[in-house]
């Protein structure tokens, strides 16, 4: 076969401030996951595994080699109400889990931001929610999964069996083979409403307070923070908790568990088509425009609010404005996110703010979270805090931003922090050397070689990472 | 391992390396062209017949980068039947393509008596079939992604047919036909065609040349032509008043231009 040079397309990640080159495929089965493998082989190329393409970074980049888009593999096989056991291929989205089993009463146990995400994708960056205090990441409800690795064996991993293997290709960023199905236990809920408490917090030094306070007793719980926010108002923000419902606490949970109770509204005052409400953020997306809506939201916020709202309202705030990364221009944006230790977290995003306004640099949006440690091999995770920090990148400030993240780094490596493979964009081999540890690299490269003998499996981010 | 950690780091966001491929690299507008995009921050895959030249070429990249910016790949543009693999190999190393340069280019010269089959062969083979083998899986690249840009050295002397130079003058014609039928098909995949038609340059070309003016040095045409390249210009002379004198060239009728001997 020659080599088809018309399968080239440019992908993107979320941001879009990223593009790369590759020769695209859509398999459908198994079976042509494997002749994809066999063709890289034959070619001599590199295989990226691509789910819905929502990485910050280069997660699922390859640029010049194959990816293989499985979006394709799509069906959901198995689905046991009474159980709550779900089977599906890497390529169903968070959205047709949801809308499947929430008029059965249950809900996913770990949701990313936005609903558009694959199940093989979650599950290869090992994602969390803003439960991941109570809950764990979603590698935590996976009950056992197939894979293909590109040695051409097929496995089946659970905690138990091949665990190794488990707790390696959870959070193994895709590199050491391809999920073909998934089995997961989903969560119990008697209700399609959340109790949510809303209220805002006045510096740095309450919000990881009540963060820390809250984490424990709900069962979600997340900071939005102000990063523009400077003095003695510092990481000042607000904290939304929420809770499921207790059985009977819903009299009308039927209603509210149907798929038309859930679904965000697709206009906003109800006559401006949502598809177009990014184009209304655009004047807002530069540093003045973003302090002031910002302080506006902290402002509105301030009284302490409780309501009900909608799992699917609550859980995906990034699919509220469709396309919103748009609103920042044509070269995107990226995300920076530190996890760092309770004890450290505070003096080290002090640092890192102040250093973000001194240069002219700040951030546009900034979320907190709870964490505690997992046992997945690449692990983000610390029994700490999260920040995560967007950033506006434009032609001019690419440099000094990549300076100024590059301190970011240094500030938070010697703070105990770690980082997280599907956001941080410009995390060198150095910096991850030097938080996941020699020995943990070690064992990753021992089980790449076995699952991928001839390095077929390699993304941007791989070479990112581990080139040496 | 199929992925070689000695290659040159991949863009991320914030520093977005741009990727071209010139072919004809090893001297002359080839030379100028890498070194002057080294400079401005691409990464560069250098294809040429002379890889010695190459490697020179190559190493004084290389250190005025501090770091690892162009791959060479020895190749011999009438070997048409390696570009396929080549190309494949090339863009696996750099990550993708954002601008493909073809610059080889031969010159030989003919009397005005002389009718000689394998010399305007040659020619015709590196200065329009060497093309076509390259520029159309480059195309195709472009075409799926949507963008990139594909840039052809013609030369003023395609622009009619003279006594001197028939084989020569006919293969640069047929390049500049051919980038404006990819400009045509391209331009609305969001993909930039530039054909550039550079005069007199001080390369090797030119020792051939009986009578020259406004020559101009291997880094100034680079210059132009990178302008033209950001400009997404369609269409350049080098440098740009033979575009007047071209003009009128053209318009020269045929019971004159007959008559006259250059």
């Amino acid at each position: 076969m020659t080599i088809p040079f018309n399968t080239f397309a440019s992908l993107q990640n979320f941001g879009h401030s990223l593009r790369a080159g590759a020769y695209l495929f859509c398999p459908q089965s198994v079976e042509e996951i494997e002749q994809a493998f066999r063709l890289a082989k034959e070619w001599g190329l590199t295989v990226a595994l691509r789910g819905a393409g929502l990485s910050y970074n280069d997660a699922a980049l390859n640029g010049g080699g194959i990816v293989l888009d499985l979006q394709r593999m799509n069906r959901i096989l198995a689905w046991d109400s009474e159980s709550g056991v779900l089977t599906a291929e890497p390529g169903v989205t968070l959205e047709q889990v949801w809308q499947r089993i929430l008029p059965d009463g249950w809900w996913l146990p770990v949701v990313s931001g936005t609903m558009k995400t694959t199940l093989g994708g979650c599950l290869a960056m090992n994602i969390h929610g803003k439960n991941n205090y109570r809950a764990g990441p979603i590698g935590e409800h996976v009950l056992e999964f197939t894979a293909l690795l590109p040695s051409g064996a097929e496995v089946t991993c659970s905690p138990t069996k091949n665990g190794d293997l488990f707790h390696a290709m959870i959070g193994g960023l895709g590199l050491l083979g391809a999920f073909t199905s998934i089995t997961m236990r989903m969560k119990k809920v008697h209700s399609g409403l959340l109790n949510v408490r809303a209220w805002s917090v006045p510096n740095l030094a309450t919000h990881l307070e009540a963060i820390a306070e809250h984490a424990p007793q709900h069962d979600y719980t997340v900071g939005w923070l102000d990063p523009t926010a400077r003095g003695r108002s510092l990481g000042r923000g607000q904290i939304h908790t929420a809770d499921y419902l207790a059985e009977g606490e819903d009299a009308h949970a039927a209603h509210t568990c149907r798929l038309e109770y859930q679904t965000l509204p697709s206009t906003f005052f109800g006559v401006i088509p949502k598809g177009i409400l990014y184009h209304f953020m655009k004047p807002f997306m530069n540093n003045s425009g973003v302090w002031l809506v910002n302080t506006a939201k902290y402002l509105l916020a301030h009284r302490a609010r409780s309501y009900r709202q909608s799992h699917a309202a609550f859980h995906f705030l990034l699919d509220y404005v469709p396309n919103w990364e748009l609103a920042y221009g044509r070269d995107g944006l990226i995300q920076y996110q530190s996890f760092l230790p309770v004890a450290s977290a505070q003096e080290a995003w002090r640092e890192i703010l102040r250093l973000s306004h001194q240069r002219g640099l700040p951030a546009y949006l900034g979320v907190t979270k709870r964490h505690r440690p997992d046992k997945f091999l690449l692990t983000y995770a610390v029994d700490g805090f999260s920040l995560a920090l967007d950033f506006k990148v434009t032609a001019a400030n690419r440099a000094p931003l990549q300076q100024m993240l590059a301190e970011f780094d240094r500030i938070v490596l010697a703070a105990g922090g770690r980082f997280y493979f599907a956001k941080n964009s410009e995390t060198s081999a150095e910096t991850a050397r030097r938080f996941l540890g020699e020995e943990t690299i070690a064992r990753f490269r021992a089980l790449k070689k076995r699952c991928d003998p001839y390095g077929l499996l390699a993304t941007d981010l791989y070479r990112r990472i581990f080139g040496d | 391992m199929i992925w070689n950690p000695s290659l040159p780091p991949r863009p991320t966001p914030l520093q977005p390396r741009p990727r071209a491929l010139i072919i004809g690299a090893s001297s002359g507008i080839g030379a100028a062209l890498a070194r002057r995009l080294a400079a401005e921050g691409y990464t560069l895959a250098l294809v040429a017949r002379r890889a010695d030249r190459l490697a020179d070429l190559r190493a004084e990249i290389n250190a005025a980068a501090g770091e690892v910016r162009a791959l060479i790949y020895p190749h011999d543009v009438t070997h048409t039947d390696e570009v396929p693999a080549l190309l494949r190999r090339i863009l696996a190393d750099l990550g993708g393509l954002d601008v493909c340069i073809y610059v080889a280019g031969l010159l030989i010269p003919v009397e005005r008596e002389e009718f000689d089959f394998a010399k305007d062969a040659a020619m015709t083979a590196v200065n329009y079939v060497g093309a076509l083998a390259w520029l159309n899986p480059v195309a195709a690249i472009f075409q799926g992604a949507g963008q990139g840009t594909i840039v052809g050295i013609g030369s003023v002397a395609g622009d009619r047919g003279r006594v001197g130079a028939p084989a020569y003058n006919a293969s640069k014609a047929a390049l500049h036909t051919y980038l404006e039928a990819l400009r045509n098909r391209l331009t609305r995949r969001g993909v930039h065609v530039l054909t550039v038609k550079p005069g007199f340059v001080r390369t090797d070309m030119l020792q051939h040349s009986p009578r020259t003016f406004w020559v101009i040095s291997p880094e100034e045409a680079a210059a132009a032509i990178c302008r033209a390249i950001h400009r997404r210009q369609q269409t350049v002379y080098v440098p740009a008043r033979w575009g007047i004198v071209m003009w009128l060239i053209r318009h020269i009728p045929s019971f004159i231009f007959r008559r006259l001997n250059f």
